[in-house]
């Protein structure tokens, strides 16, 4: 059996509400949170970035399941906001743990997917007889263009999870489903990233979760009602509760996973930070659907069952209550906290 | 500056002490030979727990430097990340310590976060 053997996150302590962003732009607050369904996001420290996230949440899930950091023998770090154009994250992660130098290493990119597609490599790694253990982190300080709709949700977060056997989450079964869709990007050396507009719902963000989620289902036999909880990528909190309800899921399934609410889109952690809502307090036997998004786009779709393993493991500090513990800032240390005025 | 900092991120990553068999001190930064044991000490390298105390701290430019102390002993300078107070519990974190301008690397390494602001 092989699946999730631990998990970490890390949330940065500050945040910044909407009426705040709202107000430097002149724009209705209560029409953007009823639209965007999300009241705050959180905002770095002046001396966090990706890879000091990916390191906080990897210490977490090492000392929650009291793995040999020695036993990890792959790294891939997945973000759209690496602190080096050129030189790995995964790097200063894997020295920073104090993994050796024995290890299968990569920085991954793939819009907001990359950590689970990083799940993927692990898993079939483990499954190979490769590895031990595998780390996949997702970790992202967002930037946006001030002014821009994006400015609202874009958060930053870490999410580590280590695969390996003897689980306390078995992944039963995982597909993917990808294709040319440029709903999003960043093009090299520009500070901030270009998105197609309305574009990103339907034949983005909507075809690629529904198409992966119903492969899985399809292929593996499962029905919307095997599942105990679902949890989509959430750029906001409108898209993910329009693909459950497409889906047939219903409120309740997905709410403990809508941790975009508290904090904004995490980018490549967003939908691993709502499986670790859900994780924290899931029971052995119960059944979550998870699945991605990533843009330019491509959505990979996981069945994961929780074990008997979950019960003796540690599960404390839970993902609400770091969203929620907290420390409000206005725009003008906003700016500061995200370098825009050095 | 390359070289010098790459020499370093062992020591800046995770804190290391050297622990002496014979006495049973830990010492920070590093020695070569235990000042209290000289030749009779026995060195060994280990790793601190995450948790420390404030000895005491001052303000320099906007940057708090405190004196931590750790459960085993050990004792060093670093950089706490918010409000704190003589005698206040702090957990290690991991942390930019700055950049060699628009071009140069990145460096990182060891600061301390009071431990109720922690999340
Ligand atoms: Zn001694």
């Amino acid at each position: 059996m092989i699946g999730i053997v631990s998990y970490g996150t890390y949330i940065p302590k500050f945040r910044i509400r909407v009426e705040e962003i709202a107000r430097m732009w002149n724009e209705d607050s209560n029409a953007i949170k009823q639209g965007l369904g999300v009241s705050e996001k959180s905002v770095p420290d002046i001396d966090e970035d990706t890879a000091t996230m990916s390191v906080e949440a990897s210490r977490e899930a090492i000392s929650r399941a009291k793995i040999d950091p020695k036993k990890i023998e792959a790294i891939f770090v997945g973000s759209e906001s690496h602190p080096y154009a050129v030189k790995p994250t995964a790097t200063i992660v894997g020295e920073a743990l104090g993994v050796g130098n024995y290890y299968f290493c990569a920085d991954l990119e793939f819009a907001c997917k990359a950590a689970t597609a990083g799940i993927q490599i692990c898993f079939a790694m483990v499954k190979a007889g490769m590895i031990n253990y595998g780390l996949s982190i997702g970790s992202d300080t967002a930037q946006a263009k001030p002014g821009d709709a994006l400015e609202y949700t874009a958060a930053a977060g870490a999410v580590a999870v280590i695969v390996g056997k003897d689980p306390i989450a078995e992944i039963e079964a995982t597909v993917s489903y990808t294709s040319d869709t440029p709903d999003f990007w960043r093009r090299d050396l520009q500070p901030y990233p270009s998105h197609g507009g309305r574009f990103t719902g339907t034949p983005a963000y909507f075809r690629h979760v529904i198409s992966a989620a119903k492969k899985l289902m399809e292929s593996y036999g499962y029905t919307a009602k095997d599942f105990d909880f679902a949890v989509f990528h959430q750029p906001n909190a409108k898209f993910p509760q329009r693909v459950a309800s497409m889906l047939g899921f219903s409120e309740e399934k997905i709410a403990d996973g809508m941790l975009v609410r508290a904090i904004g889109n995490t980018y490549s952690a967003s939908s691993l930070m709502g499986l670790c809502g859900i994780l924290d307090k899931a029971q052995p036997g119960q059944r979550i659907l998870l699945v991605s998004f990533g843009s330019g786009a491509g959505s990979d779709a996981f069945a994961i069952r929780v074990t008997d393993k979950i019960l003796e493991y540690p599960r404390n500090a839970k993902v609400w209550d770091k969203a929620k513990n907290c420390v409000y800032i206005d725009y003008g240390l906003y700016l500061k906290h995200r370098r825009m005025i050095k | 500056m390359v070289p010098r900092f790459w020499r370093k991120i062992k020591y800046r990553y995770e804190i290391l002490t050297s622990f002496c068999e014979n006495c049973g001190n830990h010492y920070y930064p590093q020695r070569e030979i235990c000042p209290k044991c000289r030749r009779e000490g026995v060195l060994k390298e280990e790793k601190v727990c995450d948790y420390g105390k404030v000895l005491s701290y001052t303000v320099v430019n906007g940057r708090t430097i405190a004196l931590v102390e750790f459960d085993n002993g050990a004792k060093m300078l670093a950089e706490v990340c918010g409000k704190v107070e003589i005698g206040k519990k702090v957990r290690k974190a991991f942390r930019k310590y700055g950049e060699d301008g628009d071009f140069g690397i990145i460096y990182y390494g060891t600061k301390f976060i009071p431990i109720e602001e922690q999340n």
